[in-house]
């Protein structure tokens, strides 16, 4: 079994009615290893998680996490992952410590072990002093640690974070961050999706990057944004009617093709501050006049735009299936 | 992370009463503990049956006679209270469906459900621990309505043993109709759906009954339903054994033998529904 990486996914096919949230999907996480899962709203990220930690059944397709098949052996894999979703978890009503307790009890784990468990995840997770209040006076950071708290109960061995900081004020991010860096080092194998590339930055080695439902890219970080041309440039002109004019003055400087939207032109640059300077000299011997100029780090737009050539547009028109009641039963 | 001490976790040995109930147990201390957080909720529910004791003892109770039963007008009141006690236990014990109806649709559209389901858990354990506390809490409720019942005249005329049954089949009457609660709150699309779902059906069911009029005043075509309708017989059952007055009974094979037929119902109806509840909740998908 320990040969066998700890998810090992090919050609998942997941569709919702006349909506195919997933159109073979192949993922493959080594054991140890940490992979961010990266995509817009409606990529299939979030389907992919529920496929392989057994609330959904794939349409086609075939999967396997620390070994075995998450339809056939359902309860094997249960027994072998933690799961952190977009939505805290866990019970309003009961206090942390409860809920820690009633999740270790249905984990079938001694007493004294589920007891000395909480303990030390309520600690590590700052949450000593709420340990006794209902969750229902938590904030949604504090929410949000107890819901991966009570995923870490049975010391999994896999762990599936399904947008771990999605709704979080910075702080709170960044605590989370901490966090999950933290059970990294502790060797644990983390799957998360993430529509920030910041944060996949900050928390993954690898990174596979969805759209409509397949891998369209993977690699790390580094290699991620080498391929799509590091930093870019964003010129504002003062007249649209130059912006035609300006892209071909910067030729030079830029380094591949630039995107140009109404009065604004952005293009992939490779080289640090020097690049401003070029493209202002070039700018200015052409003599077009300009409002705005900037350098910067390259966001998931620019993943998608150089990937894929469109933008990574939040497409109402095929949400993953996030609290639609609808498509449940059956 | 630094600070963990605690090492590779610890399995239980499987419990000779096997998993589900271990598991069914843990999730009906799970909704024992919500219903004490939420002490308003858990008020309203026991003003409600109490409010029916008063209104059908003293607005109703002249206008209802029980044949063969007192002679003066005094009497006839007396009579229907203590005719009226055991009719109202069985509509309240029914209308526990209604809680099981709109906890599990609450349930099932939060994010908890999706823990469960990931957790190696039993997959029955959700509903058993709905079923199971919706009945504990019945015991509550039943003690404050029998000194309520008790405050307006109503006696247990039959000794303790006879009583204890009666709360007893009360009690397995409630955890039976918290299935067909439990199936109804998996079957709605939303919790708001679940609030009138959950007691559409409890109201006809109840009425249409001897837990407030005696059968024979029914019309003839009406009295077979009544008399074939479970909670008529766990009415009959329970007034028989709180040594209450049952009025003159139609002559209907359940209302003969009103405990056995009770009994069956349930068995029946537990059969049905349990099932088809885990099936349901196997195949849900929560978001």
């Amino acid at each position: 079994m320990s040969d066998k990486p700890a998810v090992y996914a090919e050609g998942i096919t997941r569709i919702f009615g006349d909506v195919k949230a997933l159109d073979g999907m192949d993922l493959v996480v080594q054991r140890g290893q940490v992979v961010g899962l990266l995509g817009p709203n409606g990529a299939g990220k979030t389907t992919m998680v529920r496929i392989l930690s057994t609330l959904l059944k794939p349409t086609g397709g075939h999967a396997e996490v620390a070994g075995f098949d998450v339809v056939k052996q359902a309860n094997q894999v249960r027994r072998m992952i933690g799961l952190t979703g977009q939505y805290a978890a866990v019970d309003e009503y009961l206090t942390g410590r409860e809920n820690l307790r009633m999740f270790g009890d249905l984990f079938h784990l001694t007493p004294k072990y589920v007891k000395a468990r909480s303990e030390e995840l309520l600690t590590s997770f700052d949450l000593d002093d709420a340990a006794d209040r209902s969750v229902r006076t938590y904030s949604g950071g504090m929410r949000r640690r107890l819901d991966l708290a009570a995923s870490l109960i049975a010391r999994p061995e896999i762990l599936f974070l399904d947008e771990p900081t999605t709704g979080l004020d910075p702080r709170s991010r960044l605590g989370m961050w901490q966090v999950i860096n933290d059970l990294v080092a502790d060797g644990t194998t983390v799957l998360l999706t993430t529509q920030y590339l910041e944060e996949a930055d900050q928390l993954a080695q690898d990174i596979v990057v969805i759209d409509h439902g397949h891998v369209i890219a993977h690699g790390t970080a580094e290699q991620l944004k080498d391929q799509i041309g590091g930093d870019r440039i964003e010129v504002t002109v003062h007249d649209a009617a130059t912006a035609e004019r300006a892209a071909r003055a910067m030729e030079s400087v830029i380094s591949g093709h630039p995107l140009i939207e109404g009065n604004k032109i952005s293009a992939p640059v490779s080289g640090g501050s020097m690049v401003l300077v070029g493209a202002i000299r070039a700018l200015d011997l052409e003599q077009i006049e300009i409002t705005d100029i900037m350098l910067r780090r390259p966001t998931l737009d620019d993943v998608f735009m150089s990937l894929t050539g469109h933008l990574a547009e939040d497409e109402t028109q095929r949400p993953e299936p996030t609290r639609r009641r609808g498509v449940r039963r059956r | 992370m630094s600070a963990i001490t605690v090492g590779r976790p610890v399995a239980l040995r499987r419990p000779i009463y096997g998993w589900a109930l271990h598991d069914g147990f843990v999730v009906a201390r799970r909704n024992l503990i919500q219903t004490l957080r939420v002490p308003e909720l858990l008020f309203f529910s026991l003003v409600q049956p109490v409010i029916f004791v008063l209104l059908f003892a003293y607005v109703f109770g002249g206008a209802i006679p029980i044949p063969g039963d007192g002679a003066s007008s005094a009497d006839a009141a007396n009579a229907y209270r203590q005719y009226l006690m055991p009719g109202i236990f069985g509509q309240t014990v029914a209308f526990a469906a209604a809680a099981s109806t709109v906890g599990l649709a609450e349930d099932m559209s939060r994010g908890i459900i999706d823990r469960f389901r990931a957790l190696p858990m039993s997959p029955s354990a959700v509903l058993l621990g709905r079923t199971f506390a919706d009945a504990v809490r019945q015991i509550l409720v039943l003690a404050v309505l029998s000194i309520t019942g008790l405050l307006v005249g109503w006696r247990i005329n039959n000794g303790l043993f006879s009583a204890l049954l009666a709360y007893a089949l009360l009690l397995f009457f409630a955890y039976t109709v918290a299935w067909v609660g439990a199936w109804i709150g998996l079957s709605v699309p939303n919790p708001e759906t679940a609030n009138t779902a959950g007691l559409a059906w409890l109201f006809p069911l109840t009425f249409l009954s001897n837990a407030f009029v005696p059968i024979s005043s029914m019309p003839d075509w009406l009295q077979p339903i009544a008399a074939y309708n479970p909670i008529s017989t766990l009415v009959l059952s329970t007034r028989e054994l709180f040594g209450n007055p049952t009025g003159i009974q139609p002559h209907y094979w359940s209302l003969d033998h009103a405990a056995l037929y009770t009994l069956i119902s349930c068995a029946v109806l537990i059969g049905i529904f349990a099932p088809l509840a885990v099936r349901k909740y196997r195949n849900a998908t929560s978001r």
